[in-house]
């Protein structure tokens, strides 16, 4: 029977495929829980950064160092982080069409637009729609701060020699392992500085500063950038491998789904063989016993 | 005991160190300097070089790259880029990464844009040597 086998080689073939999608949810989450343990491991560094800087900036008058300079927004530049590879549901698909969005209106309104892209479904999208500056691909393998630090090293210089006005940078905010949210994070000109209101002041204590406080935080704003961006690499990473595990978990369901379907129809199929393979003896019998 | 001074050295990838030492010396941009409990708030910036803490009269070193240090009376943060233990460093991968930089650097002037690069990786190299070889 044509159709039976037909029905066999694709219940074999989604079988392969089940397969297939297993192994990459296994592999998303053994590297899911490595890039969980990373984002743990990094926050203490964020905070204590963050704390050192809120001080310094109530000290130093933090207006006119030149990262935080604000020009009228002329030429604008994006930063759209995404993974560098996909199946991953809609997680870069979703960035990059906030991304694209944000570009148009931008656009429209006359301003001029620069793009660099992190991870290679961003420059493999964007490569002939807009004007790219730099790219960074197949950088997730292994990463770690000196990546922050390069694309750093790419986009301050030039803010500094105001060759451009504003920095808007583009990723996925991890939320948890289901769940990715586009978002979207000015860079330049640094906005959040010495604002937090976390700092109280009993607890802030007059350090000695060596340099100068100024000098410290003339050094402390650039890596500051490191650290912001390291971040986004982090939740990019980490929310790649939790989209890749959600969506291969839903693939191997659908397998086991088509599986099902497909073993009924073969079960009713080659029921149906039976029967009328049947007949056909029980036909033949009774002509014979007629005859 | 009371002469205690906590010491945290953290990067970005981990927590490198946390414990209680008796002394610790921190290389700073103005030079290094040595530090015990009760030393003065203190903020700095530290550079590319040896860190070194002595805890029951035994001594640990680690190789540390820019970030800065917090100094409080009884707590000691070091927030660097990376920091290795002595006992953790590859000595050949180091070694490789310092003959490179010397190749760079004899082919380059000065006002090469790459120069400062190809110099602070010779330091780090160097640095991770001198560290790998103390005990």
């Amino acid at each position: 029977m044509a159709a039976l086998k037909d029905i066999k080689r694709k219940i074999v073939a989604v079988q392969k495929t089940k397969q297939i999608t297993k192994a990459m949810n296994m592999v998303a989450a053994s590297k899911f829980k490595a890039a969980q343990l990373r984002m743990d491991n990094f926050r203490p560094y964020a905070r204590k950064f963050m704390d050192v800087l809120n001080s310094l900036a109530l000290r130093v008058d933090t207006a006119s160092h030149p990262l935080l300079a604000v020009r009228e927004p002329k030429r604008i530049w994006v930063i759209c982080m995404t993974s560098d590879r996909g199946l991953c549901g809609g997680f870069n698909n979703n960035l990059i069409k906030a991304a694209e969005r944000f570009l148009m209106e931008e656009v429209r309104r006359g301003k001029e637009t620069t793009l660099v892209t992190v991870g290679r479904k961003s420059r493999d999208y964007f490569r002939k729609k807009a004007k790219i500056k730099s790219e960074y691909t197949d950088v997730f393998g292994k990463f770690d701060m000196t990546l922050a630090v390069r694309i750093s090293n790419d986009i301050i210089p030039p803010f500094q020699r105001e060759e451009y006005d504003e920095l808007y940078l583009f990723y996925n905010e991890f939320v948890n392992v289901s769940t990715q949210r586009p978002a979207v994070v000015r860079l330049f000109p640094l906005s959040s500085v010495g604002q937090d209101e976390m700092v109280d002041s009993d607890k802030r204590i007059d350090y000695l500063y060596e340099p100068s406080d100024e000098a410290l935080l003339e050094k402390l704003l650039p890596m500051y950038v490191h650290v912001l961006v390291y971040r986004a690499l982090l939740e990019t990473y980490a929310g790649e491998n939790g989209a890749r595990m959600a969506a291969m978990d839903n693939a191997t369901r659908n397998c086991e789904e088509l599986i099902g379907s497909l073993t009924l129809k073969f079960n009713k199929a080659r029921q149906a063989a039976i029967t009328t393979e049947l007949m056909d003896i029980v036909g033949g019998a009774e002509a014979l016993a007629k005859g | 005991m009371a002469d205690e001074l906590l010491l945290e050295i953290v990067t970005p990838e981990r927590m490198a160190f946390s414990g209680k030492v008796d002394e610790v010396t921190i290389p700073g941009t103005e030079g290094e300097f040595g530090v015990l409990r009760g030393h003065t708030p203190l903020l700095s910036f530290v550079d590319v070089g040896v860190l070194n803490f002595t805890q029951e009269n035994k001594k640990t070193y680690y190789a540390v790259n820019t970030g800065y240090t917090e100094v409080t009376a009884q707590k000691v943060t070091v927030l660097v880029e990376t920091a290795e233990r002595s006992d953790n460093i590859d000595v050949e991968r180091a070694k490789r990464a310092k003959e490179r930089a010397e190749e760079r650097l004899s082919k380059m002037t000065k006002e090469d844009v790459n120069y400062e690069k190809a110099r602070s990786a010779l330091l780090r190299a160097i640095t991770r040597i001198s560290v790998a070889e103390k005990p």
